[in-house]
């Protein structure tokens, strides 16, 4: 019962995870908390990223959250073993 | 034939004061100044960058090779989009920003100066310093002198604008930032550009 609460748990995770991570942009790179949008000063022609709030999760996080769902798998399967019936 | 005196002696006096050099203050109230930074990493460029931006150029658009000045940039200013990497940034380990708030460059020279309307391209040789280490090189830099153009960034005021752009690498190793460490991780070479704008009323 535990070890397919275990194995429920970490595909919830990984889906949960990789579903998150393609609708906040898919980001290939670093998770970021602030995201650059460009300003241009019209009179000087400067144009400056302005940092707005957002987080945009990158590969780092979703690594991280595919490697603890592998985990949890893992255990899971320790779980299941059973143990030797006594007399 | 006074009255003709004193209109020649006017109109001399009107053009040494527009001969003069004049003081570009680049603390910019609108936010636009800008250095950018960049250095490579595995998965993705560190890049990032800092608004913080002060410092006083003399130029004079009749000499610009007499250009001369001081761009200062605020560490504290810098920023990343990922936050762990913006901490170790400013970290002691590497710029150490509360140590060494300030990063800049003193123009001591212009060389090659070559002027077609009211841009100017020139090499800027000065002192670069960085995490308290200074050290003298040159870089391309692109002036633009905007006459008479500070009213209408800054409504109700008179002057002139100085935009200045330049785009040059350093190396960290060069300024003591972690010389010969974690260069798998990220580089050596450090990818800078200048986009500023100066202002100078009268």
């Amino acid at each position: 019962m535990v070890s397919k609460t275990l194995r429920w748990l970490a595909f919830l995770i990984a889906v949960t995870a990789l579903v998150s991570w393609a609708a906040l942009g898919a980001n290939r790179g670093w998770t970021k908390t602030s995201v650059p949008v460009k300003k241009t000063d019209e009179v000087t022609g400067i144009t400056v990223d302005d940092y707005q709030k957002r987080f945009v999760p990158g590969l780092d996080l979703l690594g991280a959250a595919v490697f603890g769902s592998a985990l949890l798998a893992g255990l899971s399967f320790f779980w299941d073993k059973k143990k030797p019936e006594t007399v | 034939m006074k009255l003709k005196l004193t209109m020649v002696v006017l109109v001399a006096a009107a053009g040494l004061s527009t001969a003069a050099p004049m003081d570009f203050d680049f603390k910019d109230p609108k936010g636009v100044n800008n250095a950018v930074f960049k250095l490579d990493a595995p998965l993705e460029a560190i890049s990032g960058n800092a608004t913080g931006i002060s410092g006083s150029v003399s130029f004079d658009p009749a000499a610009p090779a007499a250009t001369k000045g001081k761009i200062v940039v605020a560490s504290s200013s810098l920023h990343l989009g990922n936050p762990m990497q913006l901490q170790h940034l400013k970290s002691d380990k590497w710029l150490d920003v509360a140590k060494f708030p300030e990063i800049s460059f003193e123009a001591k020279e212009l060389k090659n100066v070559k002027t077609t309307g009211d841009t100017t391209t020139a090499d800027a040789a000065g002192s670069f310093t960085l995490k308290g280490t200074s050290k003298d090189i040159t870089i391309p830099v692109k002036l633009t002198y905007l006459k008479d153009k500070l009213g209408q960034r800054i409504p109700n005021t008179k002057g002139d604008l100085l935009v200045i752009r330049s785009t040059f690498t350093i190396k960290r190793s060069d300024f003591g930032i972690n010389p010969g460490q974690s260069e798998d991780k990220v580089s050596d070479a450090i990818e800078l550009s200048l986009s500023i704008a100066g202002a100078s009323a009268h």
